[in-house]
């Protein structure tokens, strides 16, 4: 009996054998980073490898000279007896599904991950493995997503009422991935600038700077104070809202996009005035066609709303178990 | 249904009070008379009667969508509400197909009605042809109707005021037509709402006048002495009718009670033509009133018993005096209204059917010591009227203040937890508490209200870590959680596994200073509470 390749510790998933871990969030040597998202990318690993068009993303947030390594994707990469390579997700910009090969044994990480179209970042990758370690952030059959276009057209219609009544359009998001992803897709139906919160305008310049076309922006911060926002559309992060800076945009109408306004307690407790249903993670047809095209027999999932989906992959003859990670405490989603 | 869809959708999202008179108001306006009659029916909290049970529908949206129980179980209690879980779980409708332009009217009436009693196969394919039929949006309230679990947070006042502005009516007068029930028809709705329309039933009630809460040790701003101060009863609030030879007895409910007190309608035979009495429904035990639960034996029998009626004696207790001889005394001050009441029942007619008698207004002090000693006379407290006050509809005046007694407290663990509904759907907002008895905790109460929404966010998040079993959406908990509970009063539950229950339980406060092992003791609740248990 060998060892398993990738084995959860109290640091995040190891591979003894190649002695690299996946999304650590304590300190280890070698870091393996699906994504730049917080509760995956953390400070203080000795080294970091990630899909190359990552690489700026996670500079940003680790630091200018943090020892980050860009893997293009499909480019194998040897630790010890095992191979790895990085796979497009589909999450983020720079998202990937890390691909672990020991032999004729093959496991797949995926990260967050979606199977929906996005403009800002290349589309997932179908891998082939025995053993699949999924994200199931948003595990329960409610969770259908509507094509995204559809979204955009809500957010759209959304500003121009706001405008129409004069009124600020104070959009929450979260400032990596999301934020972006909005502002292409608008793209399609404006040239007005959009006003971004600082936190969003940095991340913006990032995707500007890989390629990605989005709508015109501005930072909040190069506005006149005199302008309080009206018919303007403007995003900001969830800590945001409510805080001071938010009270510059008097009389506005708030909106929150994320998966989870699908449900509608979570829509009204939120207390938002609009909820566009809009996630970067897979819903459930998505999880369970990533389980069919992986071909797995073995599948681990993460991020804590297991129960559905393992019941359902247990019916179908896939041997299936949760892992108990710390991702997806941010609740992005 | 789409427009009334779309209208139970806006007023979900609607923020202010005043979007939501407006979004009634409108639909009022464009309704047909047929829709808005159910409407207004359903929108002032009459639930139609379920089409399916929970498990049944269960297994349905299983076959239509090939998910097992576990899943959809999991999925339940993940979202904390069936309607909803069956509107989204189901694949949503081609966006070529519109939904049906059926009518509120026509689903009710002529789709959903003939489905009650029917066997489960057609009611099976009966609701998955309108699952297929509608979008998600609409198909939650559809599957509201269907589960009879439609809520709707406006409130009867509010949709009356808005019928009242659709149609120009005097709220007043739209009220007072408003206390008789009517099935919802056309017909009814369009004699509700018609400006010109004078006839009254003769059996119609007055619109209640309402009191005001006492709070924070305030007094009313008036001299004790100017103020009629009587015990505030523990029983049920009610009119009686005396018109035209017939007596109706309604309670605040709008419901009709006379056939159950049939002592109380041969008392109002006494009374003259064209009277109505305001007052309170008691279950009477020799020469106090009787503990609530009595009473509750009597209104839980449509047709009452002479044994039942030896058993449980009633008394109406006369707060106030409406009509007089065909009067309409209500624009007079309390004052007057009282003499008149007084003099109309020296001698009482029965022993059933007296009025609440003054209490001792001399002073604030005295007021006070009289509100200190309720408890012992099996009352909640006092109440203060104004003696210049009208009878004016509703509570939205400053003239009658109920002076409750503070409530007990007991403190009591958390054991089990259940989402809550509407905004709180997929929130663990519905407790159930424990005390000790001999080493083990045995269930006491269940609470909802009385947490802030931060607090039920934290307490939320500690039930989903420290869940012990689920049983559908019910999750039981490691008990360690103390909570304050308040409650108006206890009585002896044989049914119960406490064997006591309280009277409207609310939590306090969460003692997080406590350990389950500092929670009350069954024995020492009973003692304290069931003086005569």
């Amino acid at each position: 009996m060998t060892t398993p390749l990738l084995t959860l510790t109290d640091r995040g998933l190891h591979c003894p054998d190649g002695d690299f871990t996946i999304d650590p969030w304590r300190k280890v040597d070698r870091a393996i980073i699906t994504h730049g998202h917080g509760d995956h990318a953390r400070n203080g690993m000795g080294h970091y490898w990630t899909a190359a068009p990552g690489v700026p993303i996670l500079r940003k947030r680790l630091g200018q000279y943090s020892p980050v390594e860009g893997v293009p994707y499909g480019e194998r990469r040897a630790f010890g007896p095992v191979t790895i390579s990085f796979h497009p997700a589909g999450h983020i910009l720079g998202s990937a599904q890390v691909r672990v090969q020991r032999g004729d044994e093959v496991w797949v990480v995926t990260g967050d991950f979606k199977r929906e179209p996005d403009p800002t970042c290349a589309p997932f990758e179908p891998v082939l493995c025995d053993v699949l370690v999924t994200e199931a952030t948003f595990a329960y059959p409610i969770y259908q997503w509507p094509h995204p276009d559809t979204v955009m057209e809500e957010i759209y219609a959304w500003w121009q009422r706001c405008a129409a009544e004069d009124r600020p359009a104070v959009l929450y998001t979260y400032a990596l991935g999301k934020a972006q992803r909005i502002l292409a897709g608008l793209n399609a139906f404006s040239r007005e600038p959009v006003w971004l919160h600082g936190a969003i305008d940095g991340l913006t310049r990032l995707y500007r700077d890989a390629g990605v076309t989005m709508i015109p922006t501005v930072p909040v911060s190069e506005m006149p104070r005199s302008d309080r926002g009206a018919g303007r559309l403007i995003l900001a992060p969830p800590s945001a809202a409510g805080s001071k800076w938010a009270k510059r945009f008097r009389g506005a109408s708030t909106g929150f996009a994320s998966g989870w306004m699908q449900v509608r307690g979570t829509r009204r407790r939120k207390g938002y005035d609009e909820g566009f249903v809009l996630s970067d993670h897979a819903d459930w047809p998505g999880l369970l066609r990533t389980v069919e095209d992986s071909g797995a027999k073995r599948v681990l999932a993460t991020h804590g709303h297991t129960d559905a989906l393992l019941a359902h992959l247990q019916g179908l003859g896939i041997e299936a178990q949760a892992l108990a990670t710390p991702y997806g405490d941010t609740e992005d989603g | 249904m789409n427009a009334f869809a779309a209208l139970l959708t806006a007023l979900e999202r609607a923020r202010s009070t005043g979007r939501k008179l407006e979004l009634l108001t409108a639909y009022f306006k464009g309704a047909p008379a047929g829709d808005a009659a159910w409407a207004l029916h359903l929108l002032t909290g009459r639930r139609p009667q379920r089409i399916a049970s929970g498990p049944e529908l269960r297994r349905w949206l299983g076959e239509a969508t090939g998910l097992s129980e576990a899943v959809l179980e999991a999925t339940y209690a993940h979202v904390g509400d069936l309607a909803e879980t069956l509107a989204l779980v189901l694949p949503p409708p081609p966006a070529d197909i519109t939904a049906p332009e059926t009518s509120l009217q026509a689903l009710l009436e002529e789709t959903l009605a003939p489905l009650r009693g029917a066997g489960a196969e057609t009611r099976k394919r009966a609701l998955l042809a309108l699952w297929r039929a509608y979008p998600q949006a609409p198909r939650l309230w559809l599957n509201k109707l269907i589960t009879g679990g439609l809520r709707v947070g406006v409130g009867e006042g509010l949709t009356l005021r808005a019928l009242g502005q659709a149609f120009g009516l005097d709220p007043a007068v739209l009220q007072h037509r408003w206390m008789i029930p009517q099935p919802p028809s056309a017909a009814a709705f369009e004699a509700l709402v018609n400006p010109d329309n004078a006839t009254l039933h003769w059996a119609a009630p007055y619109p209640f006048c309402l009191a005001q809460p006492l709070r924070d040790g305030a007094l009313p701003p008036h001299p004790s002495t100017a103020v009629l101060a009587e015990w505030k009863w523990d029983g049920v609030r009610c009119q009686l009718v005396r018109r035209e030879g017939n007596t109706a007895l309604w309670s605040r409910g709008r419901e009709r009670l006379e056939d159950r007190f049939p002592e109380l309608a041969a008392a109002a035979e006494g009374l003259p033509e064209g009277t109505v009495l305001d007052g309170e429904l008691l279950a009477w035990a020799e020469d106090g009133p009787g503990p609530f639960v009595e009473l509750s034996r009597r209104l839980q029998r449509k047709r009452v018993t002479a044994a039942l009626q030896r058993a449980v004696p009633v008394r109406f207790m006369a707060y106030d005096l409406l009509e007089l001889n065909g009067e309409d005394l209500r624009p007079q001050p309390l004052a007057q209204r009282r003499q008149c009441l007084e003099a109309l029942l020296t001698p009482s007619p029965a022993p059933a059917l007296t009025f609440s008698p003054r209490l001792d207004n001399t002073s604030w002090e005295s007021l006070t010591a009289l509100r200190a000693d309720a408890r012992s006379q099996a009352v909640e407290g006092l109440m203060l009227k104004h003696e210049g006050s009208a009878y004016e509809s509703g509570r939205r005046h400053q003239s009658w203040w109920k002076w409750k007694l503070d409530p007990e407290t007991v403190d009591a663990v958390l054991l089990y937890a259940q989402p809550g509904h509407g905004r709180r759907a997929n929130l663990y907002t519905d407790f159930t508490f424990a005390v000790w008895d001999r080493g083990a905790l045995v269930p006491l109460a269940k609470a909802y209200s009385g947490l802030d929404e931060a607090t039920l966010e934290r307490l939320d998040h500690w039930i989903r870590r420290n869940t012990k079993e689920r049983f559908g959406p019910v999750r039981s908990v490691t008990p360690t959680l103390v909570f304050e509970l308040a409650f108006d009063s206890a009585h002896a539950a044989p049914r119960r596994k406490a064997g006591m229950a309280l009277r409207f339980p609310r939590i306090h406060r969460w003692r997080e200073d406590l350990t389950i092992e500092d929670a009350d003791e069954l024995e020492t609740l009973k003692a304290r509470l069931l003086p005569h248990g």
